[in-house]
């Protein structure tokens, strides 16, 4: 039977013309997987309209979010997301799939616990598989100013709520049987943060979770729809000039990460952002052995086995800005050699490929959220190595923001004035392994 | 990987060198309000295009000097003149 390209039953097309997407279920599986029908797209495509509510530029985990929760929580869905690629190409789709919540300053820890227990329950909300798998999450110390940070962070998250503890060795061999918790490794591990909460999600999932769940609601998702300009009058914003034509609109959200830059430029806003590359690799697939997310600061490597056995790898940002999404031969040693000190067992394995997203990197390793000098131009950027766990509740709070015209509480620490203010909320310790 | 023409010991690979970053022009701290100097430390072009920066070769000679690059194509030459 010929399944050739995408096409729509008569059912399934009266099904999506009121907006509700058909549910997923085991029912449907099984209907589908004997009658060999089509299952209906995720979302469809819309004519540009020129005008709509809201314009949300960049069609990633925190575009699409924040419209799905301004749509779903809000009731505004005359909305656009506009993507110059396709939805997810960005740093929702190069990203290692890591969640976690065990962040050093208290906002930051309330905000991404947020996300994390969003997370939980994303899959029900937006009746997509996202495929959530809680493995628990250790974070390495490997001399005792780390450790000492390592007792810091444990008990700030314990304060707000979230399960961390510092263990020791003889524990993270337990969890871990092949790392290599000796004291004649060059730097021996002397305890770990570990964080039960945390684990992995398929990324890609995720973005296309909240792109149906959008699309149900009415938003219209736009690939291939690039931005050129933004038109703004008297210090707010009137509109944007895309590749397909202008929209007037009286608000738009900068979620372009690594773009973001380019995007706010355009509006007359400057940012202290500058982007950098940040690269990640995959193995072939293997048995599983390694249960747990294992991250090491001083070894500036992170590790996790995805569901099909492949070992995901990742480090800190490229040592100078760039705009390419390249790999590059240096990251694949480095991180050869880092890695291969904590699991010396690891050696024979292939490296299948490597990449690279764009990564806006803020002077605090703190994202930059709410509104800006130009009245309806708002962001959602800064997001750094850190923004694809924030999705969730960076969605909601930009919502809540956008609806409402002022910051939520969970993100008012966040603000684009606090660098003019000096009030930065440092988190690179715990945002990132590049120290 | 991508080489960078140190003035000094000629073309080496980029992995030798520090990025200082966009060259900025630095207020007088002894006269610049709080806000300047604060844009002055935080705030950048971040252009996606023809950079002009500086960069120091750690392992190398040691020296400082100005490049400019294009941020997506990382092909990059010495500024006219600039030591």
């Amino acid at each position: 039977m010929s399944r050739g390209g995408v096409g729509h039953s008569a059912a399934s097309s009266r099904r999506r013309r009121n907006g509700r997407a058909s549910r997923y279920s085991a029912w449907r599986l099984l209907r589908h997987g004997v009658s060999g029908s089509r299952w209906p797209r995720a979302w469809r495509e819309h004519p540009i309209e020129d005008s709509y509510d809201a314009v949300i530029i960049g069609g990633g985990v925190h575009g699409l979010a924040t419209a799905y929760y301004l749509a779903a929580n809000h009731g505004i869905r005359d909305i656009a997301v506009l993507d110059k690629g396709y939805l997810g190409g960005g740093g929702s789709g190069r990203n290692t799939a890591i969640l976690r919540s065990n962040y050093l300053t208290p906002e930051g820890v309330r905000f991404y616990d947020r996300s994390l227990h969003l997370y939980q329950h994303l899959a029900a909300d937006l009746n997509f598989n996202v495929m959530f798998s809680r493995r628990g999450h250790l974070t390495l110390a490997h001399n005792d100013s780390s450790l000492r940070t390592m007792r810091w962070r444990a008990e700030v998250n314990k304060m707000q709520g979230v399960d961390s503890e510092v263990i020791e060795p003889a524990e993270i061999k337990k969890l871990v049987p092949y790392l290599d918790t000796s004291t004649e490794a060059r730097y021996p591990v002397l305890g770990a943060l570990y964080h039960p909460p945390g684990g992995i999600i398929r990324h890609d999932a995720v973005v296309w979770g909240y792109a149906r769940a959008a699309d149900s609601l009415g938003v219209h998702l736009h690939q291939n729809t690039e931005v050129l300009g933004i038109d703004t009058q008297h210090g707010r914003v009137t509109g944007v000039n895309t590749s397909r034509g202008r929209i007037s609109t009286p608000v738009v959200v900068n979620c372009t990460a690594g773009w973001s830059s380019l995007i706010s430029d355009m509006a007359g806003v400057d940012l202290p952002v500058t982007t950098s590359p940040l690269q990640a690799a995959v193995t072939e697939p293997v048995r599983p052995f390694l249960g747990t997310v294992v991250v090491s600061g001083t070894l500036h490597v992170y590790v996790s086995q995805t569901d099909r056995g492949e070992l995901v790898f990742g480090a800190s940002v490229d040592p100078f800005t760039s705009y390419s999404m390249r790999g590059s031969l240096e990251f694949a040693e480095g991180l050869a050699g880092h890695v291969l000190e904590l699991m010396p067992a690891v050696s024979k394995m292939r490296l299948l490929r490597q990449w690279a997203g764009l990564c806006d990197m803020t002077p605090d390793y703190s994202p930059i959220m709410g509104p800006t000098p130009v009245e309806g131009f708002y962001v959602d950027v800064g997001w750094g190595t850190y923004g694809f766990k924030a999705g969730p509740v960076s969605g909601e709070a930009m919502a809540d923001c956008v609806a409402n015209q002022r910051p939520p509480q969970i993100i008012s620490s966040f603000g684009l004035d606090r660098f003019d203010a000096g009030r930065l909320v440092g988190e690179k310790g715990a945002a990132a392994v590049g120290h | 990987m991508i080489q960078l023409p140190c003035p000094w010991c000629g073309p080496r690979n980029v992995t030798e060198f520090r990025h200082h970053g966009e060259v900025v022009s630095r207020p007088d701290a002894s006269s610049s309000t709080p806000r300047e100097w604060r844009r002055y430390l935080y705030f950048r072009r971040n252009a996606a295009g023809w950079v002009e920066e500086n960069w120091y070769h750690t392992a190398g000679c040691r020296r400082f000097f100005r490049l400019r690059r294009h941020t997506v194509s990382n092909e990059n030459h010495l500024v006219e003149g600039a030591r």
